[in-house]
C-alpha cells in the first residue's frame, strides 16, 4: 500500500534554533501513529509544517504521492489534511452546530455562496447534527461553543476535523488538559474513527498512546531518534534514557 | 462593542437547534416604516430623514467590516468618498441619471477596497487602524491638492442630477430625496442581511472569531476579508452617492477623519455585528445631534460623549437581557 503521507528530510530553524532535523516519517492509511517526545522537542513546529501553518527551512511534504510543500494550508486540506489544535481554537459565541456547518460548507466548496441562506442548506445541517449526535453531542447544537466544558470542545474540535473527511488527521495532544472524567468519551471517540483513516497523534499521556497506536516515533531535540511498534519502543534503550526513563 | 450571540434555543422534534437566521426583508421593512412614521410625524425634516438614511448606509458598511469580520478600521471615509466624488463626477462629466450613479459609486467604492485591502488585510489591529486612516488622509490630501478635478476646499458642486427613472425629480422640500435615500437603504440592509445569513456571511463571523481555525479548515481568510471588505466598499461608495445627490455638492469633509470617527461611534451606540444597529446608531447620533446643536449649537458633542460613555459602560443588548432574565425569573417565582 502506498503512503497518504510522507515527511522527507523536514528541516526548520528558527534564527539559530534548529527546532526539527531532518524529519523523515511516512504515514499510510489506517496507520495509527504517535508521534511522542519531551516538551520543546519540536512536536508542534512539524505539526504546523505538515498542516502549512510554517514553511519548512528545507525538506519536502507529500500527500498521497503529491508534492505538497509549497502549498497553502487551505489547498492541503482540500486535499485530504485536517488537524486539531492543541490548545481550541473555536468560536466561542457561534453555536456548536453552526461551527460544525462552517467546516461543511468548506468542504463542498460552499462557502463563497452568498445568497441563500445558511438555513436553506438543509442537506449541510442535517449532515452537521448527525454528526454531533455519533460524538454525543447531538443536545448541544444550539449551545455557543464558549459555554461547553472542556472536554466537549476538545469532542468539537474532533467534529470540525471529521467534517472534512479528511484522509490523513493531526490530533495535536487531544487529550491536553481533558478532565478526567471526560476522557473516556473523547477515548471512545477516537476509537470510532474511520478505520482506514491515517491518523498522526502528538500526546503525552502514554496510557493513550500505547492503548491507540499502532507506531510510535520518537522525537528528541527535533530529530526522530526511533519508529517503531509500540512494543519496540518500549524496550528500546534510546528512548529509555531520553525520555520513558524520566 | 457587543457581538452576535445565539444563544436562545430552538427546540425542533426534540433536537435543540441553532437559531434560524433572521428573515432578510424584516429590517428592511421595519426601516421603511419606522421612516413613514417619521415623514408623517415631522413632515417638514425630510431633510433629516435622508440624512439619517444615507449616513446609516455608511454605518452598515462599517458594520460589515467590525462587526461581522472584525477588521478594524477608521478609514471607512475613503470608501464613502470614492463614492461621493465618484458619483459626482460621473454626474458632472458623464451623466446625470442617479441610479446609473449609484452603480459607479459602488464600483468605485469597491474598487478602492478591493485594491487597498488587498494590503491593508495583511495587517490586524491597531496597525491596521492606523494604516486605514493613513489611506483616507492620503486620498484627503490628493481632493485637496486637484482642486481642478474635485473643487478642492469649495467643494465639487458643478453637477446636475436627473429625475429618478426619468420621472421623480430631486424637489426642493426633500420628498424625493428621503425616499430616495430610505429606498437605497431598504435595499443595501436587505442584501446586507442575505451575504451575513450566507455561508459565506457566516464564515466571516467564524474568521473573526477564530482565524487559525477557519484557515485549519480550509478558509482562504485572507482572500474573503477581501471580498467583504470589497462588499462594504460598494455600500460606503452608495452611501456617498445618495449623500452627493440629494446634496448636489462634495465636500472634502466626505473624505474626512470625522466622519469617519463619527460612524464608528454611531455603530458603537446602536450596536455592531447585527446590521439593525447600524439604524439605530445613525438614527440616535442625528437626532441627539440635531437637537442638542439647535439647543447649544458649541457643546452639542458634550451630549454625544455622555451617550456614547453609557453605551460603552452599560450595553442596552446586555441591559435588555438581564431585565428579560429578571422579568421571567418573577413570572416564575409568582406562576
Amino acid at each position: 500500500m502506498n503512503d497518504i503521507l510522507r515527511l522527507d528530510e523536514l528541516d526548520r530553524r528558527f534564527g539559530g534554533l534548529h527546532v526539527t532535523r531532518k524529519v523523515s516519517l511516512s504515514l499510510r492509511p489506517g496507520d495509527r501513529l504517535a508521534l511522542i517526545g519531551p516538551n520543546g522537542a519540536g512536536k508542534t513546529t512539524l505539526v504546523n509544517q505538515i498542516s502549512g501553518v510554517l514553511p519548512p527551512s528545507s525538506g519536502r511534504i507529500f500527500l498521497d504521492g503529491t508534492d505538497v510543500t509549497a502549498l497553502p494550508q487551505a489547498e492541503r486540506v482540500r486535499r485530504g489534511l485536517a488537524r486539531t489544535f492543541q490548545i481550541t481554537t473555536l468560536a466561542p459565541h457561534l453555536p456548536v452546530q453552526r461551527q460544525v456547518e462552517l467546516a461543511l460548507f468548506e468542504r463542498e466548496q460552499l462557502a463563497n455562496s452568498m445568497w441563500r441562506s445558511v438555513d436553506a442548506h438543509v442537506s449541510v445541517r442535517e449532515e452537521a447534527l448527525k454528526l454531533l449526535d455519533s460524538l454525543g453531542l447531538g443536545h448541544r447544537a444550539a449551545t455557543p461553543t464558549g459555554r461547553l466544558a472542556y472536554g466537549e470542545q476538545r469532542l468539537v474540535e474532533l467534529a470540525l476535523a471529521l467534517a472534512l473527511r479528511p484522509r490523513v488527521l493531526l490530533l495535536d495532544e487531544p487529550m491536553a488538559g481533558v478532565p478526567k472524567a471526560d476522557g473516556p468519551i473523547l477515548l471512545a471517540a477516537l476509537d470510532r474513527l474511520p478505520a482506514d483513516l491515517a491518523l498522526l497523534i502528538i500526546e503525552h499521556d502514554m496510557d493513550l498512546v500505547f492503548r491507540m497506536a499502532t507506531r510510535i516515533a520518537v522525537l528528541v531535540q527535533g530529530e526522530v531518534i526511533a519508529d517503531g511498534t509500540p512494543a519496540a519502543i518500549r524496550d528500546d534503550p534510546r528512548v529509555k534514557a531520553a525520555y520513558l526513563g524520566h | 462593542m457587543t457581538t452576535h450571540t445565539e444563544a436562545s434555543t430552538a427546540v425542533a422534534g426534540g433536537t435543540p437547534r441553532a437559531t434560524a437566521m433572521p428573515p432578510p426583508w424584516r429590517l428592511p421593512l421595519l426601516t421603511i416604516a419606522a421612516a413613514l412614521l417619521a415623514a408623517f410625524m415631522w413632515p417638514d425634516q425630510l431633510g433629516l430623514i435622508s440624512r439619517v438614511a444615507s449616513t446609516a448606509l455608511l454605518v452598515l458598511s462599517l458594520d460589515l467590516l467590525v462587526g461581522y469580520a472584525g477588521i478594524a478600521t477608521l478609514g471607512q471615509s475613503a470608501l464613502f468618498g470614492a463614492g461621493a466624488y465618484g458619483a459626482g463626477l460621473f454626474a458632472q462629466h458623464v451623466s446625470g441619471d442617479p441610479l446609473i450613479g449609484l452603480v459607479v459609486a459602488a464600483v468605485a467604492g469597491a474598487a478602492l477596497a478591493a485594491a487597498s485591502g488587498a494590503f491593508l488585510l495583511r495587517f490586524e489591529g491597531f496597525t491596521l487602524l492606523m494604516l486605514t486612516i493613513a489611506l483616507a488622509q492620503i486620498l484627503l490630501s490628493l481632493a485637496s491638492t486637484f482642486r481642478g478635478i474635485t473643487g478642492g476646499d469649495d467643494g465639487l458642486s458643478d453637477f446636475t442630477i436627473r429625475p429618478i427613472l426619468g420621472l421623480w425629480e430631486f424637489d426642493l422640500e426633500g420628498r424625493v430625496g428621503a425616499i430616495y435615500a430610505v429606498a437605497v437603504l431598504a435595499v443595501g440592509l436587505y442584501l446586507a442581511r442575505r451575504v451575513a445569513n450566507s455561508p459565506f456571511g457566516l464564515s466571516i463571523r467564524g474568521i473573526h472569531e477564530s482565524r487559525a481555525r477557519m484557515a485549519a479548515l480550509g478558509t482562504p481568510v485572507r482572500k474573503r476579508l477581501i471580498a467583504i471588505y470589497a462588499m462594504s466598499g460598494a455600500l460606503a461608495g452608495v452611501s456617498g452617492a445618495v449623500t452627493a445627490q440629494i446634496n448636489g455638492i462634495v465636500g472634502l469633509d466626505s473624505l474626512g477623519f470625522a466622519l469617519s470617527a463619527e460612524s464608528l461611534v454611531m455603530l458603537v451606540l446602536g450596536g455592531a455585528g447585527n446590521l439593525s444597529g447600524a439604524v439605530v446608531g445613525a438614527s440616535v447620533f442625528t437626532l441627539l445631534h440635531h437637537t442638542a446643536a439647535s439647543i447649544d449649537p458649541y457643546h452639542w458633542l458634550f451630549v454625544i460623549g455622555v451617550a456614547l460613555m453609557a453605551v460603552v459602560l452599560f450595553p442596552p443588548a446586555a441591559l435588555a437581557q438581564q431585565i428579560w432574565a429578571r422579568l421571567r425569573a418573577q413570572r416564575k417565582a409568582s406562576s
